[in-house]
């Protein structure tokens, strides 16, 4: 499978801008890296896939200097000149820039500043702020940003955000682009634009490293890709030769049967959830959700869809008690009416919240397993208002072994998990608590496929024991293949119900844009 | 072994894990105290000086065991120092003009340290105003009302029974039958501890881990208790730093209270998101440190037999110093009561072992800031290996 032959080292024509051979980068006795080989041709896109922890991000820090020369073996051509980078300056310098899955933006500062920190034009002795402003426009006409240079960044939406991280990085002429996820936080919208960019950047001679999890982005837009597993190269190839199924049985190593492990429920007609006319307002006073009306039976998976922005995530985090304003309309939770103040209340209602964002609002990233997933259901491991260490020890075992977390062991500080393993302890700790209704917000956000699966299932079994489900899921086919009844939002309201028969990409979209009806 | 899965079995060996960052700050003390025995000729180890050093440190050791509960919870307590002389010199003004007993006047010390830190938790909790903003302003506060309510006079010539607290010793024999209770009920609840987990299937340490912890634990208390009997005895003051120091070890370790205030630390909005409370959490916080605060007021006055205007002053800065040479992050959401109380030691070791050898008192100065920032240098360092 492996297309050495095209590649074969620094021969003479070849059009190869990078080339890094054997690459082996080990911690601690741990190989990261096993012989990689990865190499990137002059003008194109190549995308970098494999599950989280298959070395994507080691190799991209290998590549840009963040792990320096001397740390790893292997050697690293640029333009077939062997470079040994010592930081991320002189990869830098060399052509090679990186821009981060997490924006590494300056909210307080202008747009014109952020793209210039660390330029020399920032370093002159007095500041020549009308070339920083005329650079700043070149720039961002560059992505095609029609933005005062003077706004700060903070005010920009994330997609917008991320197209000046773009421009930030071409200011500084890299020939060789890393993009680490760059659309796992962009709309529909924003990511169409970004697209344009890169096959723009294509034609102009720039290469760009793609990494992503969203495969039918990688199949559209890359001319070939690579595939990591387990730390060495499985596979590269060119991007007609692929299909999702090929790149994700090659990046799990097993064939996937199916990806939504959806299987037919009897569905009791008994309702956990039932939301009538509710509407809530910010603590501003401003409307987020109106007249709202639905709701989710026993062991019932009910699909939430619609744009960003739409206001499924306000109105969830609302009826669990998490938003400060004012609300209106009756919520009752298995037949009887409640008023839900604090996400404590809800949490005695049975209710369960597992938020889009796991690292903000999910997990105490510096409190190791055992204590995060416990943090809500902790009474369940006191004796006498006291807890119990074997007991605590004991039920963390428990439900991480149900959820089929792969650590060490349960000490491990949780910040140092990866995505996957992360989104397990924040089911875990929601879990222990045997809720009555789970609403789930984009669970399967930038988690590799096997780990996704792997909750799938547990949503499956969740539901088959009779546990309400709300999920929440910018992925149309995630929703589609994993919901009983799909519910459409669009601009704080419900567009639109379908049931699982009726669901279908083109339905739900007309829905999520506004032009549907409750059918 | 009913539930265990073999894959996690096999990843989760327990190992003996070398807790670097304690076993550095133990080292540290102990090169501290080489240097400084060999200094003084010996002079600095003697049952004498040990004695000296474990009153010396108490004030200290009672304010940063409350300063890691508020620097775990995100927050910072720059008044304690006023607090300690505003419940102080309030407890020997009740005593010395108004003639109070002492158990009254000290229950006045603790009751009016804890409305302090309510007032100051309510700004902080309820008001959302920054705890450094705050306390800056309570170490201002209560300052100047100390001085206005003294009249900026010292107050001195308590009763007997209030100067005791600061000055007395336990006997030998309790002592050594508290050691002895200490080191049965060790081993009763390493056994207790282990029987549970073997009984859920637990993994255990190996009986020589558990079993040897005890034995060194049991040796040190012995050790210690021997030195300060071969003086006068346990001094009062380092006693009650003890019964303090136990109850929140008990009280971060074993419940719910304690468990929160690290998750508030660590991440506020996940825990509100949890349905943690953190206002009335972040309250309770304050007011424990305000009643420790008290508690340290009552001990400096004791052990003084003198109350001021200036006492206390700059403590919340050594109160800091420990908790940070003892691990706890600024940053919140990390910290222990041992590292606070290894933390005040080494702070009051360097006090005590510098005057010993006649340094000017400057130099201690000097120093203490430097061993702070080595300390939290080495940290960082650790953490990155």
């Amino acid at each position: 499978m492996l297309r050495q032959v095209t590649y074969e080292g620094g021969g003479k024509m070849n059009d190869l801008v990078l080339e890094m051979k054997n690459i082996t980068k080990d911690f601690s006795g741990i190989k990261a890296l096993d012989n990689v080989t990865f190499s990137v041709r002059k003008g194109e896109i190549h995308a970098l896939c494999g599950e989280n922890g298959a070395g994507k991000s080691t190799l991209m820090k290998v590549l840009s200097g963040v792990y320096p020369s001397g740390t790893y073996s292997g050697s690293i051509f640029l333009n077939n000149k062997e470079m040994n980078f010592k930081n991320i300056k002189e990869s830098q310098d060399a052509g090679i820039t990186i821009i981060y899955q997490e924006l590494a933006l300056v909210g307080e500062m202008t747009v014109a500043e952020n793209l210039f920190i660390g330029h020399d034009l920032m370093r002159a002795p007095i500041i020549d702020w009308n070339e920083i402003y005329r650079q700043a426009i070149v720039a961002l006409k560059r992505v095609r940003l029609d933005i005062d240079p003077q706004t700060k960044v903070s005010d920009l939406t994330v997609g917008k955000q991320q197209l000046i991280e773009i421009a930030k990085a071409l200011t500084k002429q890299p020939e060789v682009l890393i993009l680490d996820e760059p659309t796992a936080a962009l709309t529909e919208s924003d990511v169409s634009i970004l697209i344009k960019l890169l096959n723009e950047l294509r034609d102009q001679g720039v290469s760009c490293i793609y990494i992503s999890h969203k495969l039918s982005e990688v199949l559209e837009l890359a001319d070939s890709v690579t595939i990591l597993r387990d730390g060495r190269t499985i596979s590269t190839d060119e991007i007609s030769e692929c299909s999702e199924e090929s790149i994700i049985t090659k990046m799990v190593g097993r064939e996937l049967t199916e990806l939504f492990p959806y299987e037919e429920r009897e569905i009791a007609n008994e309702e956990v959830l039932r939301v009538e006319n509710y509407t809530s307002y910010d603590k501003s006073g401003k409307k987020i959700v109106s007249d709202i009306n639905f709701n989710v039976k026993k062991g019932e998976i009910v699909g939430f869809s619609g744009l960003m922005g739409a206001g499924r995530s306000e109105l969830f985090i609302s009826l669990f008690g998490g938003m400060n304003g004012k609300k209106e309309g009756t919520v009752k939770i298995d037949g009887k009416t409640t008023n839900i103040k604090s996400p404590a209340n809800a949490i005695s209602e049975g209710l369960a919240y597992v938020s889009e964002d796991r690292k903000r609002y999910g997990l105490i990233l510096g409190m190791d397993i055992t204590k995060n997933t416990t943090l809500i259901a902790l009474n369940k491991v006191m004796k006498l208002n006291i807890i119990d260490k074997a007991l605590e020890v004991n039920a963390a075992q428990q439900i991480t072994e149900r959820m089929k977390l792969k650590a060490a062991n349960l000490d491990i500080e949780v910040g140092k998990l990866s995505g996957g393993n992360q989104q397990k302890i924040v089911l875990s700790k929601w879990i222990m608590n045997n809720p009555k209704l789970l609403i789930l917000d984009e669970p399967t956000r930038g988690i590799d496929v096997g780990a996704k699966y792997e909750i799938y299932k547990i949503i499956n079994e969740l539901a088959q024991q009779g546990v309400g489900i709300v999920l929440i899921s910018s992925e149309l086919p995630e929703v589609l293949g994993m919901s009983d009844r799909v519910i459409v939002m669009s601009e704080g309201k419900i567009t639109g119900e379908l049931s699982r028969k009726e669901a279908t990409q083109e339905k739900i979209m007309v829905c999520a844009t506004g032009g549907g009806s409750r059918g | 072994m009913a539930n265990a899965n073999p894959a996690m079995e096999k990843g989760s060996r327990l190992s003996f894990k070398l807790d670097l960052q304690s076993y550095t700050l133990i080292l540290a003390l102990i090169i501290i105290a080489i240097i400084f025995s060999v200094f003084t000729g010996g002079e600095f180890l003697s049952s004498r000086n040990l004695s000296n050093l474990f009153t010396q440190m108490s004030v200290i050791a009672v304010l940063a065991i409350g300063m890691t509960l508020v620097i775990v919870a995100g927050h910072i307590d720059l008044s304690v120092g006023s607090i300690v002389g505003l419940t102080g010199g309030i407890a020997a003004m009740l005593q010395v003009w108004q003639g109070w007993s002492t158990p009254l006047v000290v229950l006045a010390a603790i009751i009016i340290g804890a409305l302090i830190g309510l007032w100051q938790g309510w700004w902080v909790a309820y008001r959302a105003v920054p705890a450094f903003i705050v306390t800056l302003g309570g170490m201002l506060i209560f300052r100047g009302i100390l001085i206005g309510l003294s009249d900026g006079q010292t107050i001195s010539s308590l009763d007997p029974s209030f100067k005791n607290i600061g000055t007395k010793y336990l006997p030998y024999l309790p002592g050594y039958v508290i050691v002895a209770i200490a080191i049965v009920l060790l081993v009763a609840f390493t056994m207790n501890s282990r029987k549970s987990k073997k009984n859920m299937g637990l993994l255990l340490m190996p009986a020589m881990v558990d079993y040897g912890k005890v034995v060194i634990y049991s040796v040190i208390l012995i050790a210690i208790t021997y030195m300060l009997n071969r003086y006068y005895g346990v001094p009062v003051p380092f006693l009650i730093v003890i019964i303090v120091a136990l109850a929140f070890v008990f009280i971060t370790n074993k419940t719910a209270f304690g468990r929160r205030i690290y998750a508030i630390g660590g991440n506020p909005e996940a825990a509100a998101l949890s349905g943690i409370n953190i206002k009335k959490n972040t309250l309770s916080v304050f007011i424990i440190m305000g009643a420790l605060a008290g508690v340290a007021g009552v001990l400096l006055t004791a052990r003084l037999n003198a109350a001021t205007v200036s006492a206390g002053d700059s403590y919340e800065l050594d109160a800091i110093a420990a908790c940070v040479i003892g691990g706890t992050s600024l940053m919140g959401g990390k910290g222990k009561i041992i590292g606070a109380l290894i933390g005040a030691l080494i702070m009051a070791s360097i006090d005590n072992g510098m005057s010993m050898m006649n340094i000017g008192a400057f130099w201690q100065y000097i120093v203490k800031g430097l061993i702070l920032i080595l300390a939290v240098w080495v940290d960082i360092v650790s953490k990155n290996k």
